[in-house]
């Protein structure tokens, strides 16, 4: 894999900002595209848009094939036993949503437990409080020891016949640890808990195998495996997801409906309701496809290669805090200054042309359990060079001398 | 009560910040006003006088005294406390009605709009609107207190 070529693939890393070159490292928050992807979604609208499923035409045919292959690509790209099994998303949230919405409601009770960590983002957080309060069940959470891991004695303390689910995060968003999520999995199905793992930050850095976890649930977002916003998929063992009541209603998910009463699609359109953003998820392929041409283990390869000059580099700064400091981290650096405000930083280095992203990271009980307002973080993808790196620390060393 | 209107310390501003050439000089001088900016005192840091941000807090308190309104704000974020010290020194000492007729052009000629732009980071386009809210506030009661009189 050489960097330079990837980059050249990137037609975003080519612009100025402020008058600098872009250095962008809020990959975390979402990838740039390549241009594979870019011309996916206009070859779609150019060449065959149309309805998918239901037309008997060519566009219509072609449109459905496109659509139905990206199913395929996403199944490969988890390791899903069978491609019903993958339903098409906005995103992470709205797959946790519709987890929450069907499964849970079918299957929490009064007293019930859900657990989750005390590295979950929001999305992985409000869910469960608003089944917990419909359902008066209980949501119980996995403590963070002060190096960014999860405290696993404390998990397993936590399970009991009364936990229900578990929904945990893979790759935390604000401090990069990767959790043992195949051990937490085992853990929890001996009590009978059933796992939905948050996969937001894991699927474009880990190579993910949802059978050999083997979670209940798993959901990831397009946009941060290089693909575009407002598609995504959640994946579901097929049993479960048979029997879920259905998620929304409307075109696709039915099979017959009478005003009397309307029978359901088979998976995975029972839970694809409405026309589907059909555009995205063809370019959702492509993105995938990016990632297999380029190859995970050489993409990981080099990202920890990021990672570990980022984090050296870093740790030389005096007054600088990396906070996540767990022995198994993607390549993400999240960390706090002395005496200078996340925010502060985060000004002063966009007119330097260098995106990091400042603040709670969505994760507020987290950055409370700190003792923190917000971090600096700067999140690493396939496209980063060590000479950027070079940049942000110099970048940092500027606005040090200008805050303090 | 503030010698200078409103226009006039505007303008002084805008002309102070058409020297600098570079944007280090720009934030530098507002780092400047933020680090100088006067202590609000933590009687003022209450949650009623807390306009809270995404990822900065902005404390805004304010007072009528003969006839003005005197604000006095603090911020746990220095550049948005050297912003804040701007905003104060054109509206505080002024009167109700003028605080009201302000149209505060000047962020936008000093090239600091991205600030205000972004309200859910940092509450300063919230602080403005809440100095608003107080010159309505003493201007009614200033005008209630003329028809009590009257």
């Amino acid at each position: 894999m050489v960097v330079t070529d990837i980059r050249q693939q990137f037609p975003i890393l080519g612009r100025t900002v402020k008058g600098k070159p872009l250095v962008y490292f809020d990959n975390a928050a979402t990838s740039q595209k390549p241009q594979s992807v870019i011309d996916a979604l206009s070859h779609y609208y150019a060449h065959y848009n149309a309805n998918i499923h239901r037309g008997i035409h060519t566009l219509a045919e072609e449109a459905t094939h496109a659509y139905e292959a990206a199913r395929f690509a996403v199944q490969e790209f988890i390791g899903a036993a069978e491609v019903e099994e993958i339903i098409f998303t906005r995103g992470t949230t709205e797959g946790i949503n519709l987890v929450a919405y069907t499964w849970g409601r079918q299957n929490i009770a009064a007293g019930d437990e859900i657990i989750i960590s005390g590295m979950e983002h929001h999305s992985n957080i409000v869910p469960w409080q608003i089944v917990c309060e419909e359902k008066n069940a209980i949501l119980k959470v996995i403590p963070v020891k002060d190096n960014g891991e999860l405290d696993m004695d404390a998990y397993k303390s936590l399970l009991s016949s009364k936990t229900k689910l578990v929904s945990i995060v893979q790759v935390s968003n604000s401090l990069g640890t990767v959790n043992p999520v195949k051990e937490m999995i085992g853990a929890a199905h001996e009590v009978g808990a059933k796992v939905l793992v948050d996969g937001a930050q894991s699927a474009v850095h880990l190579d993910i195998d949802v059978q050999d976890m083997d979670c209940d649930f798993f959901a990831f977002s397009g946009h941060k495996v290089y693909g575009p916003t407002g598609i995504g998929a959640l994946y579901g063992k097929k049993e479960l997801l048979e029997n879920m009541p259905v998620f929304q209603g409307g075109g696709e998910m039915i099979r017959e409906v009478t005003f009397e009463k309307t029978t359901y699609n088979d998976l995975p359109y029972k839970y694809e309701a409405g026309t589907p953003n059909i555009a995205d998820t063809i370019a959702l392929k492509t993105a995938l496809d990016f990632i297999k041409d380029t190859g995970k283990e050489s993409i990981r390869k080099h990202e920890a290669e990021l990672l570990a000059y980022a984090t050296a580099q870093l740790q030389a700064i005096p007054g600088l805090t990396i906070i996540g400091q767990a022995g198994n981290k993607v390549s993400l650096v999240s960390f706090v200054i002395d005496g200078v405000h996340p925010q502060d930083m985060g000004v002063l280095l966009d007119n330097m042309g260098i995106a990091v992203r400042t603040g709670h990271h969505c994760t507020q009980p987290l950055m409370k359990r700190f003792g923190i307002p917000g971090t600096i973080r700067a999140s690493f993808a396939v496209y980063n060079q060590k000479e950027e790196i070079d940049v942000l620390i110099a970048g940092l060393h500027k606005a040090i001398k200008m805050l303090t | 009560m503030n010698v200078k209107s409103i226009a006039e310390i505007e303008k002084e501003i805008v002309e102070d910040f058409a020297l600098f050439d570079s944007w280090e000089d720009k934030y530098e001088y507002i780092i400047e006003l933020g680090k100088k900016l006067a202590v609000l005192e933590d009687e003022h840091k209450i949650d009623e006088n807390k306009i809270k941000g995404c990822q900065s807090t902005v404390w805004l308190a304010a007072s009528f005294e003969d006839g003005v309104v005197v604000f006095k704000a603090d911020s746990d974020a220095v550049i948005v406390k050297g912003l804040i010290s701007m905003l104060i020194e054109v509206l505080s000492g002024q009167t109700p009605e003028e605080i009201l007729a302000a149209k505060m052009n000047f962020i936008a000629e000093i090239g600091m709009m991205t600030h205000l732009a972004q309200t859910r980071s940092n509450g300063l386009l919230s602080m403005i609107k809440q100095m608003k809210n107080y010159a309505v506030a003493y201007k009614m009661m200033k005008d209630n207190k003329k028809a009590d009189h009257g």
